[in-house]
């Protein structure tokens, strides 16, 4: 499949089963509900090294958060619902408890239900107070700025981890400026994130490593420096691979993002320097769910 | 399906316990099962036909017509359906209620709602004191649900209040929220003297100034974020407390008892 010279593999990219939550950040202004956001899904790229991966959703307006301030969305994935709980929790304490006039409520009604403020509230030494509103536990947390409020619970879920496709280009900066434009439009789509920085990562990693210890080592196969000295995916051509990772809360979400993303790239075109989309694709042993590239785009 | 509607025949001299009359109990019996079945009256048992002219099948929604004060236990332990009231109600209005909606249109007596767990209900009139307390000797009231009355209360409003909303259109009496345990009670009128009595937790919302007690102390002026959440699950009611105009998130937070726990709180709006 060639779109706008771009060809598509005829290969998939495959995704694993996580858990994951949502949750919503409110503040006075839009930039601190940012910077809380930004801090909580800080250093959470890949569950490899990070415990989970999470990302930001969307900027919400006023009128979309419980008590009508701006308000960010987050979501996180991890591998399993203990690991979750754990991050969500830690992250909550540490970044939106701390910061300026945030608030935090969940971003998930149903599913199984996971500690968001409800041990938070210990913080408050006695001081806390319980609200029960329209059948939701909130507590109120005195602070040195005022009261933060936080919902006690937020749902988990069962999500899709590790969706992805690969940018193939004819230089480093055209590669990158790709991978913005489709990084661009996938964040309008909901209920997605891309986790890694900015939503690109330029290290993908293929599992297993010629050192023991190690678990995934980099994808020498697209590696453009490699070219000459092993078993190369690239054309002479390629100067440069980078890959978008998606994490979404159903297979349907991936694949709407991975369409979006990929259609992005293809509108810059051949003329831009793009000349193929690729997947991470591991014989089909890392997970159950497969993205096929020309499936997705046809 | 029509409303199973009761009209009362005449007003009895005697109090009426009214309890056998609730949806849960009535599901699945005929009319003619329903006229059989007795009411205390005073000292007595009456046949429901004696008292009520009986219409409608739909027992998961009863309607009492030309009620008066002496019906006392309507809806009592109420467990899911509705109950309308043309009219007044005695006492103990939704004893215990567990689930389900009781709308009065007129005045309603003693221990309204006392005891209640969950459900809805709404006193278009006045209420008497006692307003989702506990029974005497008891000492949890009111454990959930929401409660609105249109017009004022009596003494002892959400007297050991466990949980849920109380919310006051007009007027409290004295010693409203008097040993509350937790809840929320909101007035939008005057409230009387004893504010909070021996209160240990719970909030007590006021549209109005309190009368200046030593037990509270002021801890200043503050803007809350709970309240624009709290205002915002009272726009599906058809009151003021649904307004736009009625929310607000500037408060002055006194808190309170002192003489007790000291953790309760009186927000009162800061205009």
């Amino acid at each position: 499949m060639i779109i706008n010279g771009v060809t598509i593999d005829a290969t998939f990219a495959e995704a694993f089963p996580m858990k994951a939550t949502r949750a919503i950040i409110t503040a006075q202004n839009e930039k601190w509900a940012m910077i809380s956001a930004q801090a909580m899904t800080g250093f959470a790229t890949s569950v490899i090294a990070c415990g989970c991966e999470a990302g930001i959703e969307r900027v919400l307006e006023p009128s979309e958060t419980p008590d009508g301030r701006p308000g960010v969305s987050i979501m996180i994935f991890a591998m399993g619902g203990k690991g979750l709980a754990k991050q969500l929790e830690t992250r909550a304490g540490q970044c939106v408890l701390t910061s300026p006039t945030s608030a935090l409520y969940a971003g998930i009604d149903g599913g199984t239900r996971i500690a968001l403020g409800k041990n938070l509230r210990y913080f408050g030494d006695g001081f806390q107070v319980s609200k029960l509103i329209d059948g939701k536990r909130y507590w109120r947390i005195p602070v040195m700025d005022g009261e933060f409020l936080t919902e006690a619970t937020t749902g988990q879920v069962d999500a899709v981890g590790g969706g992805n496709f690969l940018v193939l280009a004819e230089s480093q900066p055209q590669a990158l400026a790709a991978c913005e434009a489709a990084i661009e439009e996938m964040r309008k789509i909901p209920n997605v994130i891309m986790p890694f920085p900015g939503g690109v990562v330029r290290s993908g990693s293929k599992v297993g490593s010629k050192y023991a210890s190690l678990g995934a080592s980099t994808n020498d196969a697209y590696c453009p420096t490699l070219k000459g000295m092993t078993k190369t995916d690239l054309s002479l051509e390629i100067e440069s691979v980078m890959e978008i990772v998606i994490d979404g809360l159903t297979k349907e979400d991936i694949d709407k993002a991975m369409r979006v993303g990929i259609q992005a790239v293809c509108d810059l075109g051949a003329a831009q320097g793009v000349k193929r989309i690729s997947a991470g694709n591991y014989g089909g042993k890392l997970g159950p769910f497969h993205f096929h590239l020309q499936e997705i785009m046809a | 399906m029509s409303a199973l509607t009761f009209t009362l025949k005449h007003k009895p001299a005697q109090r009426v316990d009214m309890s056998p009359l609730v949806c849960q109990k009535l599901a699945g019996l005929q009319v003619n099962q329903i006229a059989a079945l007795t009411l205390q009256n005073g000292k007595r048992k009456i046949r429901v036909d004696e008292l009520f002219v009986i219409d409608g099948v739909d027992t998961q929604n009863i309607i009492i017509k030309g009620s008066f004060e002496k019906l006392d236990f309507i809806g009592k332990e109420l467990e899911g359906g509705s109950i309308t009231v043309e009219g007044d109600a005695g006492a103990y209005l939704g004893l215990g209620m567990k689930s389900g909606e009781i709308v009065v249109t007129g005045n309603v007596g003693l221990y309204a709602a006392c005891e209640m767990k969950k459900g809805f209900l709404c006193v278009n009139g006045n209420a008497g004191d006692f307003l989702g307390a506990a029974l005497p000797g008891n000492k949890m009231g009111m454990k959930g649900g929401t409660i609105l009355i249109k017009g004022n209360v009596g003494e002892r409003a959400g007297d050991h209040m466990r949980r849920g909303n109380i919310l006051i259109e007009g007027n409290a009496g004295d010693y409203c929220g008097s040993r509350m345990t937790a809840g929320t009670i909101a007035v939008m009128g005057q409230t009387g003297n004893y504010l909070g009595f021996a209160m240990r937790r719970g909030t007590l919302l006021l549209w109005n100034q309190p009368v200046a007690s030593a037990r509270f102390n002021d801890c200043g002026a503050h803007t809350l974020a709970f309240l624009p959440i709290l205002f915002a699950a009272f726009k599906k009611l058809n009151s003021r407390f649904a307004s736009s105009g009625a929310s607000f998130n500037r408060v002055q937070r006194y808190a309170g008892d002192m003489s007790e726990m000291g953790k309760g709180e009186v927000l009162v709006k800061i205009n």
